[in-house]
């Protein structure tokens, strides 16, 4: 029998609590022990990015950690985005600039653009394609995720 | 009153607010009570006999609870069932596996993890069999046999045309352009996998499966006469197929895992899940293309094409698992003779079984066409630069013209509408194209490698009438049911299926543009066969021209019994009203008027006598032909020498399908389709070596364009409605895909033609391009 572990993770503000396998993975954690199921899985090589969130202010591909290794963390999923009723400004910019299509890697999408607004408020056209490359898109070909950054950054700086 | 958003109106997507806030309901979000969880073991051979499977070490682990074997299967008559093209299908084996990644037994546990070590612990006792990969060699005399069940390992011959005609003029024509074109094997690979729900509920009787569907109703109804003898007859079946995470056709056919947790389900009388994970999706689900082109293209002295002969062998796997219209066996591969006006031509084809999974299955594509357009495009380059003529202007030349339509092609379908010399006219100006030539040739004389290419497309989309067109005997129409509330506020169901297309809100513009109710108090439901009407489904760019004429339809029914409320509460006649959208007034004087709001409040109300109350209509809309959607697309490469990387400058797209409902969404499906084109030109293909195993069953070595490889897109319109649809809309979800991998092409042999390069096969890779370049002197080394 697997060993388990007493981990203790704080997800959108708050803290969860639960015993879990060592090989648990991260995202089925967050999907299916925590039931945020906005975070997706799409592949089984951390190739597509469905599955990223934020684990302690870095962007992460949950399929690729252990649950335990988020022991003591900080997890932010597309649940945690929205703050007050408020939409935070990536989500806005998916929606205004069509960004999105079937919406299945939108959340990891937005999660990713989320981080590189972090580290680059103010990223050329090709940052931001090469900061998103870590995310699969088959529906929208880019030219309108690459807006919706576009948006949320001047969003985010007429707000700042 | 919010803005009614009828047609043209770029408003922003209904859909959008529940997957921006990660409340989309796909099908691994679902959890019943109880749910269990099927794994699957999968052969590792490409063709072999299953001597013993031994499940006792796997009914050992902790939390599974059953193996199930295609021998259990077989005891219900289970273990197979029919295809979409009435060819046959495994779901567990009994005996013999026919393609690496095959369905050997499903393991059923308590969890996702544990069904997953059950898995790893069924052992199989396997004898390899001779394997079968290339479909020329299948075909040959004497091939090892694929399936027992045949003659052969040929699937089915098809032709169409005029073989002695086409024969005698390309024998007399003044120049004959030959080529062996081949379009390998891609996959959809949408980024959600796919999966179902399976939730019998042993006391009503009853059937719930949750899937990734397309064609809800379809499945419903295969499933029924599937397992009919087993008590699953067709009111005992409810089929949903919540949010879609991507389809482009993967979604459409029927795989073993559905079908094995249907079994276990009823087995066992618990929920169970089965979702598959990317190495199962890209080495087991259906696959596109594969198809061998030889193809011969003739044109007399003045540069007219006279006429086109395609010769193909198609790949189609262990079976033909496709979902073609059934008199359609090669799909709608006879649009092959493009956008040009001549009327000679012979196209056939030879199936051919392998011991690969079933392909010759969509890739975003409207059942061949991509294949069909690649190959006419291909020609027409090579016979304008075989000319030394400009491919531009050989393409003018040859054109069909405006006034030519309705246009009846060599190969028999009729055109409803085109004017192919405005897009590609557009696209030559938005481009800049006798500039760029100018740069080319400045460019050729300094050793640099560029390349403009052109691909002028003509689609079949919208199956179908219903004349022609069936799958499985059932009738390709499409459904809209619309019952108005007594508040003015609607909902609205169909026969089809959203996997990111936006029906949400492409529906309700089409309502609110026939009634005048807002778009945003329309709600639009697809997807449950409880409630949603009959009708095929979403897959070849079929929506729009099918449902979305229903929707139109419907909408024009509920308009004309509002017609009658109307007089009667404006006690005037029928005849003296006037329909302005949203309301009917009294001739010559506006202010008598009743809103459409007013009116669905008096349709429960205050109906005239004698007339049934509500404000309802349903409408199964039969096509009377397809919509033939177009468009000239033009693409400017850089070919690097040093790493034989092809680097695309600029695409320009100019599309025209007609009426745009939302130019919002219109651009974006051609964004994504563009990118769907792209990835199997210059990157994408599913390999197999000579034992059958697949080379690329994962996204290492399967590449999906990310932001970085995908060009910054510019698109154009030209709006030639379809005359028969009643809106003139024409579909476009596909469009892109199958215009843009010939334009690539095209562009990077246009860069090489001069150095006595004809043609590339796609994808065109750096390893691939740079060894043409090594081999023509012209690659740099160092």
């Amino acid at each position: 029998m697997m060993s388990t572990h007493h981990i203790k993770v704080n997800v959108n503000g708050q803290t969860h609590e639960a015993d879990v396998e060592s090989r648990l993975l991260l995202v089925h954690f967050i999907r299916e022990v925590l039931n945020f199921t906005g975070t997706h899985i799409g592949c089984d090589s951390s190739s597509c990015g469905a599955c990223t969130v934020m684990l302690n202010g870095r962007n992460v591909k949950s399929c690729t950690l252990f649950a335990v290794q988020a022991d003591g963390g900080e997890v932010m999923t597309v649940e945690g985005l929205a703050q007050d009723g408020k939409l935070h400004p990536i989500q806005e910019g998916f929606h205004q600039e069509h960004g999105l299509q079937c919406g299945f890697c939108t959340p990891g999408m937005m999660i990713s653009a989320v981080a590189l607004l972090k580290k680059n408020p103010n990223p050329t056209e090709e940052e931001i394609r090469w900061g998103l490359s870590g995310n699969l898109c088959r529906c929208t070909g880019y030219v309108n995720i690459v807006k919706a950054v576009q948006y949320a950054a001047e969003k985010m700086k007429s707000e700042s | 009153m919010a803005e009614v958003n009828g047609l043209g109106s770029s408003m922003k997507r209904k859909e959008d607010a529940r997957f921006i806030q990660g409340k989309g309901n796909y099908i691994d979000d679902l959890k019943l009570p109880g749910m269990l969880y099927l794994d699957i073991v999968r052969s590792p051979y490409a063709h072999a006999k299953i001597k013993n499977i031994h499940s006792e070490a796997a009914l050992k682990v902790p939390g599974v609870l059953a193996v199930i074997t295609g021998k259990d299967l077989e005891k219900y008559n289970l273990h197979w069932m029919p295809t979409l093209m009435s060819d046959r299908q495994m779901v567990l084996p009994v005996d013999t596996v026919k393609y690496q990644a095959q369905e050997v037994a499903g393991v059923i546990a308590t969890g996702r993890y544990a069904a997953a070590d059950g898995v790893a612990a069924v052992e199989v006792d396997y004898e390899p069999l001779p394997v079968v990969v290339d479909p020329h060699k299948a075909l040959e005399p004497g091939a090892t046999k694929v399936r027992d069940d045949k003659e052969s390992n040929k699937a089915w011959h098809w032709e169409v045309g005029d073989r002695a005609a086409t024969d005698s003029v390309i024998k007399g024509a003044a120049t004959v352009v030959r080529e062996r074109i081949y379009i390998p094997r891609i996959h959809v690979a949408s980024i959600e996998t796919c999966g179902c729900v399976a939730d019998w509920n042993a006391v009503e009787g009853k059937l719930t499966l949750y899937m990734t569907t397309q064609a809800p109703h379809a499945i419903r109804t295969v499933l029924a006469l599937v397992a009919g003898h087993v008590g699953l007859s067709e009111e005992r079946i409810r089929v949903v197929s919540p949010d879609i995470g991507g389809g482009f056709g993967g979604k459409v056919p029927v795989y073993p895992g559905y079908v094995i947790a249907v079994a276990a389900s009823v087995l066992i009388g618990k929920p169970v899940k089965w979702i598959e994970d990317r190495s199962e999706n890209l080495q087991a689900d259906s696959f596109a293309r594969d198809y061998h082109m030889d193809a011969e293209l003739a044109a007399d002295k003045a540069g007219r094409i006279t006429a086109l002969r395609i010769k193909t062998v198609a790949d189609y796997g262990y079976t033909d698992a496709a979902a073609n219209p059934s008199k359609f066996p090669a799909g709608l591969f006879s649009i092959c003779t493009g956008s040009y006006d001549f009327q000679t031509a012979f196209t056939e084809m030879d199936a051919a079984y392998t011991n690969k999974p079933p392909g010759g299955v969509a890739y975003r594509c409207s059942f061949r066409v991509t294949e069909a357009v690649h190959a006419v495009e291909r020609m027409v380059d090579i016979m304008a630069h075989e000319r030394g003529e400009d491919p531009a202007e050989f393409r003018l030349r040859n054109f069909i013209k405006k006034d030519q339509f309705p246009y009846k092609s060599a190969l028999g379908w009729e055109y409803d509408s085109g004017d192919y010399h405005a897009a590609l006219r557009k696209a030559m100006d938005m481009i800049g194209y006798s500039e760029l030539r100018k740069e080319q040739t400045e460019k050729r004389k300094r050793g640099e490698l560029m390349g403009i290419g052109i691909s002028s497309f003509t689609e079949i989309v919208g199956a179908g009438p219903s004349h022609t067109f069936d799958i499985l005997g059932i009738k390709m129409f499409d459904s809209a049911e619309i019952r108005i509330h007594p508040t003015g506020k609607a909902i609205a169901r169909f026969g089809t299926k959203s996997q990111g297309q936006g029906h949400e809100t492409t529906y309700a513009q089409i309502i609110a543009e026939e009634l005048g109710i807002p778009a945003s108090d329309i709600k639009v439901e697809e997807g449950d066969t409880d409630t949603a009407p009959y009708g095929l489904g979403t897959y070849a760019s079929r929506s729009t021209p099918t449902a979305g004429a229903a929707a139109s339809i419907a909408s024009r029914k509920i308009r004309e019994k509002a017609k009658k409320i109307a007089a009667h509460l404006l006690e005037a006649a029928e005849e003296d009203l006037v329909w302005e959208r949203g309301k009917f007034y009294v001739k010559g004087s506006p202010d008598r008027a009743k809103t459409i709001q007013e009116i669905a409040f008096a349709a429960y109300t205050n109906h005239p006598q004698g007339m049934e109350a509500g404000l309802e209509a349903v409408d199964y809309y039969d096509p009377p032909n397809l919509t033939f959607p177009f468009g000239s697309y033009i693409c400017v490469v850089d070919i690097d020498r040093g790493t034989g990387q092809v680097k695309i400058r600029r695409f320009v797209a100019v599309d025209d399908c007609g009426t745009r409902i939302n130019p919002m969404i219109v651009e974006g499906q051609i964004h994504g389709g563009l990118t769907m084109g792209m990835a199997p030109a210059l990157l994408e293909q599913i390999i197999y070596d000579a034992d059958g195993n697949n080379l690329t069953g994962t996204f290492m070595e399967y590449l999906l364009p990310t932001a970085v490889e995908t060009p910054k897109w510019e698109t154009g319109e030209t709006v030639t409605p379809s005359p028969h649809h009643p809106i003139g809309a024409k579909g476009v979800g596909e469009s892109a895909t199958v215009g843009a991998p010939p334009a690539i092409a095209n562009a990077v042999v246009d860069a090489l033609w001069h150095l006595g390069v004809r043609h590339i096969d796609i994808p065109i890779t750096p390893p691939k391009l740079w060894a043409i370049l090594k081999e023509k002197g012209v690659a740099l080394e160092e």
